[in-house]
């Protein structure tokens, strides 16, 4: 189980990422997303950088999560202006909620990416599913 | 590609993709998600599910080109999510699978576009809803 406790921390800043041409244009081939230099990232790009922060969560021997037990839930994201080629981001998370559903622990978490002026860039919300270990 | 006039009620042209296992090694590669559930066979049916599974973000990754397809520009979504309901299983081969992107515009308000998705596999009595209440949106074009 994950302690209540967790419910309102705000973990350490991901290290910084920066938005380069090659990056974005490796993640719009792979997704089959039509991208041209100049164009913003595609809408789930910052994902890569929210992807970091949800680590940091998992990472935490305090927090007792197993990485292999965790299912991506749900993913959504509020954007304040597009990811564009220059951008360098970070995310921090938090955890919103903390519920049990099934014996499992139900985490909602929101990582604010932001960009190096320290401005929001967009909130990105994940629900991270943490199932007990199984007898076998 | 030209844009769709997004107003209310108006069904927007579904979008098929074929997705590969190489498709999925990529996406790994691009966004640094290399869980092996994704990859390997042995792995995905070692933590029982039916075969190698696209990353749920990969998934909503062709929701999100659907909608910058229709949209006809990159940059207007200030908005997108989705619950991952159901796995989509990946077989092996050029063949892959395929995923379907069904949109419908539920409103507009203040120029701002809200699009109700629908995310199958499969077709006829064999379709599933991989993803549970995607949705978008849009603002208008700069």
């Amino acid at each position: 189980m994950v302690e209540q406790s967790l419910v309102g921390r705000t973990f350490a800043p991901s290290a910084a990422y920066v938005v380069t041409a090659d990056r974005v244009a490796a993640f719009a081939r792979a997704t089959g997303t039509p991208w041209a230099q100049g164009d913003p990232a595609p809408a789930t790009f910052p994902i890569v950088v929210a992807f970091t922060a949800m680590r940091s969560l998992m990472d935490d021997p305090e927090v007792g999560i197993e990485l292999q037990r965790v299912v991506h839930g749900e993913q959504r994201f509020v954007y304040e202006r597009p990811v564009v080629v220059g951008d360098t981001l970070t995310a921090t998370l938090s955890v919103d909620t903390l519920r049990t559903l099934g014996g499992a622990d139900v985490i909602g978490t929101t990582s604010a990416v932001n960009d190096a002026d320290g401005a929001l860039v967009c909130s990105a919300r994940a629900t991270l599913v943490h199932s007990p270990e199984v007898a076998s | 590609m030209s844009a769709v006039e997004l107003v209310a009620g108006a069904e927007l042209a579904t979008l098929s993709y074929t997705v590969t296992r190489a498709d999925l090694a990529a996406y790994a590669e691009a966004s640094g998600d290399h869980n092996p559930i994704h990859l390997d066979e042995d792995v995905a049916r070692s933590v029982g599910l039916p075969g190698v599974i696209a990353h749920g973000m990969f998934t909503l990754a062709l929701a999100a080109r659907a909608v910058q397809e229709w949209a006809g520009e990159p940059g207007r979504v200030v908005e997108i999510g989705a619950k991952f309901t159901k796995p989509v299983v990946v077989p092996e081969g050029a063949d892959g699978v395929v995923v379907h992107v069904a949109g419908k515009v539920r409103g507009v308000e203040d120029g701002r576009a809200t699009l109700a998705l629908t995310v199958t596999t499969g077709s006829g009595d064999d379709t599933v809803k991989v993803l549970g209440m995607p949705s978008a949106v849009l603002v208008p074009r700069a």
